[in-house]
């Protein structure tokens, strides 16, 4: 019977809410929070942070005030050392370690931000390394292996607004306008030890009317049921823009050991409250609203971004995204659309083999044939030359033959002279004895 | 009586040669004269503010009526405002020429043209009344005498539209670069940025006032040398002020102390002030009128194969 009420419980959770039935007996998932909890410590949490604004508003110490780590050292080349003269985009990652719990922090700096004459498009950079990562996302997502899904969509973008007093830079407008529904955007007022408290109220009012009147959609704090927390929600909202400060250096006052900024006239602290907002944005950031800007990063910026994309893909009709596989079916479907492509794509290879391998016979037996009729048109050729050879041979022994004859003939000739000569000889001889 | 020696100076007697310096100052305070001073930069950083402190009045264009949180004008617009001050006797005719919109616009090419344009407006209106043949007893001197760049305290190098800036003009009139809201930097990231900012100027071939060329003895050399060792001057301006040790001083009130504008210590304000209004005023204007203007004259001159003047009834344009 408890476990049929813990049933009803359950499932009439969201008609009867201020209904709360006691259970009968200890069922045991009050745990369940626990078992989370040990989960995620045993996991250790991601989460990324981009910074942005131009040089020397103190981006680097600020990231270095609020995770206590020297991310950027003294060593890191700075903007005096750039070379660059362009928005680079550069990831920095650092594992911080607190009571048993680890966040692996990636940091995303954007160096060459607004620090050219001309810095149109400057933002460009940032919208595309915010939609790649979207994009690396929604393809894991999709893919039917998905063990080792890494997230790395920038969950919260820190806006450094220089300390001028009067009020946004056109420059300030155009990259928060154009940001505000990629990610969770945060203005912060950079160096506020610039201001004097008056001048620092004047410009946050200053800031968030432009704000309202450009429409921008600045990250809003979730509303709780929580008085408390409602509270405490309310006094961040009157001091938005925070106005921050940062450093790393420790200087004694009054007895106790700050970080703070020391200057001739006195000690800006960085964690005090009077001074600056510094602490509001270490809490919110890190100590209560983490998770949630991770939420709204999941839910609504990259649920913008994925369904944009996938309209883009079935209203074109077109599949635009060959890489990315028919994203609407279901698992079973995909594996079987998967194997489909697969054969096919096996089919496919086969034939041109096949053909490659007819082309291939063909033209060796065209080679062939080639080396044949060459063969022939050879022996023609020699049989040709042979014949010849022989008709001269034989025309050269007839001549020969004749020669021979001829002289044969002559040599006959001589060999009766010589005798009648002998003859005619003796006659005489014969003759003469008398 | 006296008695000529040949070379030497020594006289038998009094003469009072020296009561020409007494003459001198008795004209020019009479007379009065010009200033012109023309403040760059992007906007907040405090430029209308140290222009009121520098000259203990509000002689800016903020104050002439002008809103707090005007919006940023979409290209440049020069503005000039003057203001008669007195002193001692002595009438200033002081002219502010604020550029509101430089640097402000995502993309800042050529921005400096107009302001560039600007000074060669002003050298041109006085080259034409030179050339008049019935020309004024004293012609109005709306040349721009000094030009004050402020540079943003990033604390790590000049940007580039500093330098761009600078190159460009400081062939046409004096570049003076301070850096402003200095109090944004404790003591040393001070240090380190100024010599940082000196190295990149020299190395730009950037000749900001003092001139080295223009030095003219050797006093000069080594005062300036000593100005040039401590620029770019880092300065706060305010024009509140508030009761520190007794005294009422010009600063500004932080949560965690008092910024005192005039105290060495703080800020380099009362260098900037000492230098600019206190010893080197004249010669800023001497520089901007010697120098400045007689290469613009030169080069107007070369072109158009020369001037023909003309009086002051002829309405027509001059054939320069």
């Amino acid at each position: 019977r408890s476990h049929l009420k813990v049933l009803l419980l359950l499932v009439h959770r969201h008609e009867i809410p201020t209904l709360q039935k006691n259970l009968e007996g200890y069922v045991g998932f009050a745990n369940l929070p626990n078992q989370v909890y040990r989960k995620s410590v045993k996991r250790g949490f991601e989460f990324t942070l981009m910074v942005v604004g131009e040089s020397g508003l103190g981006k680097s110490t600020l990231i270095n005030s609020l995770f206590l780590t020297d991310l950027y050292s003294p060593e890191y080349p700075g903007p005096s050392h750039r070379i660059k003269k362009t928005v680079q985009v550069e990831q920095s990652k650092v594992l911080v370690k607190e009571g048993g719990v680890q966040l692996l922090l990636t940091i995303v700096d954007t160096p060459g931000f607004g620090d050219a004459v001309d810095n149109s498009n400057c933002w460009q950079p940032v919208i595309d390394y915010i939609d790649s990562k979207f994009e690396d996302y929604l393809n894991a997502e999709s893919r039917v292996n998905r063990r080792l899904m890494p997230d790395s969509r920038v969950q919260c973008c820190l806006y450094f607004i220089a300390p001028s007093g009067h009020g946004l830079k056109p420059l300030d407008i155009e990259f928060m306008k154009r940001l505000h529904e990629k990610v969770n955007i945060i203005p912060l007022i950079a160096k506020a030890d610039t201001m004097t408290p008056e001048e620092c109220q004047q410009f946050k009012k200053q800031i968030m009317k432009e704000i309202q009147e450009h429409k921008i959609k600045i990250y809003e704090f979730p509303e709780t049921d929580d008085e408390e927390e409602m509270k405490m929600i309310r006094r961040i909202k009157d001091r938005l823009p925070l106005a921050v400060v940062g450093s790393n250096t420790i200087i004694e006052v009054n007895g106790k050991r700050v970080r703070g900024r020391q200057y001739p006239w006195g000690v800006a602290e960085v964690e005090n409250g009077e001074h600056c907002d510094f602490t509001i944005l270490r809490n919110m950031l890190i100590r209560t609203h983490m998770q949630d800007l991770k939420d709204v990063t999941n839910n609504v910026h990259y649920e913008n971004y994925r369904s944009r994309k996938l309209a883009a893909v079935t209203y074109n009709g077109v599949d635009n995204n060959k890489n990315k596989g028919q994203l609407t079916k279901s698992p079973l479907a995909q594996m079987e659309e998967e194997r489909r492509d697969h054969v096919s794509k096996m089919r496919k290879m086969e034939q041109e083999m096949e053909q490659v391998f007819e082309m291939k016979v063909k033209e060796k037996l065209q080679k062939l044939r080639d080396s044949e009729v060459e063969l022939q048109r050879r022996h023609e050729q020699m049989k040709k030359n042979l014949e010849a050879q022989h008709r001269e041979l034989e025309e050269r022994r007839r001549q020969h033959e004749e020669e021979k004859g001829g002289w044969e003939a002559q040599q006959r000739i001589l060999e009766q002279q010589k005798l009648d000569a002998s003859r005619t000889l003796e006659k005489n001889k014969k003759k003469k004895i008398f | 009586l006296a008695k000529m020696s040949g070379g030497g100076s020594t006289l038998l007697g009094y003469i009072g040669i020296d009561t020409i310096i007494e003459q001198m100052r008795k004209k020019t305070m009479k007379a009065g004269f010009d200033f012109n001073i023309m403040v760059v930069g992007n906007s907040g950083l405090g430029k209308s503010t140290l222009v009121n402190t520098l000259f203990k009045s509000q002689v800016s264009r903020r104050s002439a009526g002008w809103a707090r949180d005007e919006k940023i004008p979409k290209t440049i617009e020069i503005k000039a405002v003057s203001h008669v001050l007195e002193e001692g006797g002595v009438k200033m005719k002081l002219t502010v020429v604020d550029t509101p919109g430089f640097g402000d616009q995502i993309n800042n090419d050529n921005c400096w043209e107009p302001i560039s344009k600007y000074i060669n407006e002003q050298y041109e209106k006085f080259l034409k009344e030179e050339v008049n043949i019935t020309r004024k007893k004293r012609i109005p001197d709306t040349r721009v005498h000094c030009c004050i760049y402020f540079i943003t305290p990033t604390g790590h190098s000049l940007r580039s539209l500093d330098i761009e800036f600078m190159k460009r003009l400081s062939h046409s009139v004096n570049i003076i670069p301070v850096i402003a809201k200095s109090d944004t930097m404790t003591i040393e990231e001070r240090l380190e940025f100024k010599q940082r900012v000196r190295k990149e100027l020299e190395m730009g071939g950037i000749e900001v006032y003092p001139q080295k060329e223009f030095d003219e003895d050797m006093e000069d050399k080594s005062d300036n040398d000593k100005i040039r060792e401590a620029m770019p001057f880092a300065v706060v301006g305010s024009d509140k002020e508030y009761q520190v040790n007794g005294k009422r001083v010009l600063g500004r009130k932080t949560a965690w102390g008092i910024v005192e504008v005039e105290n060495p210590n703080h800020c380099e304000f009362a260098q900037l002030r000492d230098f600019l209004i206190r010893s080197h005023l004249q010669d800023l204007k001497e520089v901007t009128h010697n120098i400045h203007y007689e290469t613009y004259r030169a080069k107007r001159l070369n072109e158009n194969g020369g001037l023909h003047p003309i009086t002051c009834n002829d309405t027509q344009e001059s054939n320069l």
